[in-house]
């Protein structure tokens, strides 16, 4: 397929495809980020990339034949190296042998959280996850290096006056967005801080609440948007992010207990375990969220930049 | 009284379908694009709201019945919109609709510049 547009909808709607698969295999929590994630944010992500990049493919001259192969035989052993696997949902499958009849056994006595996968990522995993935060936190910082263009504000009145032209064109999606925008974000805070009782937590709200204001950005320019949102600001929430998560894990150490050791924070253990959960995932939250609209932003403005160039 | 409610919401949820299904078709037979869009927004606003509706007689619950009830809000709101800006991005791009005799086909042309 050539159309890179076409590619792009088909990854987002297998997104979906497999966010309702992980539903019916009750991972609810893993089905929410993937269609929050792998069908949302990523999707609009891929469609800037290709305002920049142009939409269709380049002619490939070489023949796709080994590349066939390659992929027929990895394929077919892949497919050969399942017949070995535990059928599914077998109750002598090696990860229910594990770690996993612990976590689930224990969870509510030693992290008192009522959604176990919570407790698992947040702190059984809380190492894993924090690797998984610095790495989004280092994919802004690439994008940052990579495509910062640093640009010319604009001022007030021509602001406007591309407002104005803007507003007939785009009324009633503007409408409707002022009004939606709210609820997304009321419902991002939602999803941030019940976590702990329900799917949900930093990851899929800090995606939430970054598509709000992407969906402000798209509506209202880029440049009303920088207007709300300061980019060296964000920059900053986005470090502020990790350090909260960081600094969580060091306030542990100081009071020699392991790195992420929530029992440390507060006298009763079960008490340090919410409250390092909820700080850890706010600093998820606020890293995700920042760091998808810096994302955004770099990718947008540059297309801007550009087209300001030609012109 | 609470086979009523089983009924009218079987009722619901049997139109609800009926409409989910009849625009799977439509979509699928329509002869262009923006046929094929009202097709599509007859499933995403009132077979889904139909399905709905049957949902919330199914289940007395309150606090069931109040978030189905914000998810229809969200749909009705959100369905509309979307087809708006699809339909609209389909004229900025200068797709025309295809009609059956060429003296209509004429004046769209040039009503639509």
């Amino acid at each position: 397929m050539k159309d890179l547009f076409a590619v792009i909808m088909l990854s987002g709607i297998y997104g979906l495809l497999s966010a309702s698969f992980f539903v019916a295999m009750d991972a609810v929590d893993v089905a929410f980020t993937e269609a929050s994630v792998g069908a949302g944010i990523s999707t609009l992500l891929m469609l800037v990339a290709i305002t920049i990049t142009g939409r269709s493919e380049h002619p490939v001259r070489h023949k796709p034949v080994l590349a066939l192969v390659v992929v027929i035989v990895t394929g077919s052993l892949l497919i050969y190296g399942t017949l070995d696997m535990p059928y599914f949902g077998s109750a002598t499958a090696p990860v229910h042998q594990h770690v996993a009849p612990q976590y689930i056994n224990d969870s509510m006595q030693q992290v008192g959280v009522p959604n176990i996968v919570t407790s698992v990522l947040a702190s059984y995993r809380g190492f894993d996850t924090f690797g998984e935060v610095v790495v989004i936190f280092t994919a802004g910082m690439g994008v940052l290096a990579l495509l910062s263009v640093v640009r010319r504000p604009k001022g007030i009145a021509e602001i406007d006056s591309l407002n104005k032209s803007m507003h007939e064109e785009y009324l009633v999606l503007r409408i409707v967005a002022k009004m939606l925008i709210p609820f997304i974000l009321l419902f991002a805070l939602y999803v941030q801080f019940h976590g702990d009782f329900g799917p949900g937590g930093g990851f899929q709200a800090g995606v939430i609440f970054a598509a709000a204001i992407i969906l402000y950005t798209m509506l209202f320019g880029m440049s009303t948007a920088r207007r709300v949102i300061n980019q060296s600001l964000i920059q900053l929430v986005a470090a502020i992010g990790v350090l909260v998560y960081g600094s969580v894990g060091v306030v542990a150490l100081l009071e020699d207990k392991n790195f992420l050791d929530y029992s440390a924070l507060s006298t009763d253990p079960i008490a340090g375990q919410h409250l390092g959960i909820l700080l850890i995932e706010l600093g998820v939250g606020i890293t995700v969220a920042s760091v998808m609209i810096i994302i955004f932003f770099n990718f947008a403005g540059r297309e801007n930049s550009e087209e300001n160039k030609e012109s | 009284m609470g086979s009523l409610m089983d009924i009218s919401s079987a009722v619901f949820l049997l139109i609800g379908s009926f409409l989910c299904v009849s625009g799977g078709v439509g979509i699928l037979r329509f002869p262009d694009f923006y046929t094929r869009m009202h097709a599509a927004g007859v499933t995403d606003t009132l077979a889904t709201a139909m399905i709905l509706i049957g949902l919330m007689l199914q289940n007395p619950d309150g606090l069931v019945v109040l978030k189905l009830i914000i998810i229809l809000l969200m749909t009705l709101f959100i369905s509309p919109t979307a087809s708006h800006a699809l339909a609209s991005a389909a004229v900025h791009n200068d797709l025309k609709p295809v009609l059956d005799n060429k003296e209509s086909n004429e004046k769209v042309k040039t009503s639509n510049p």
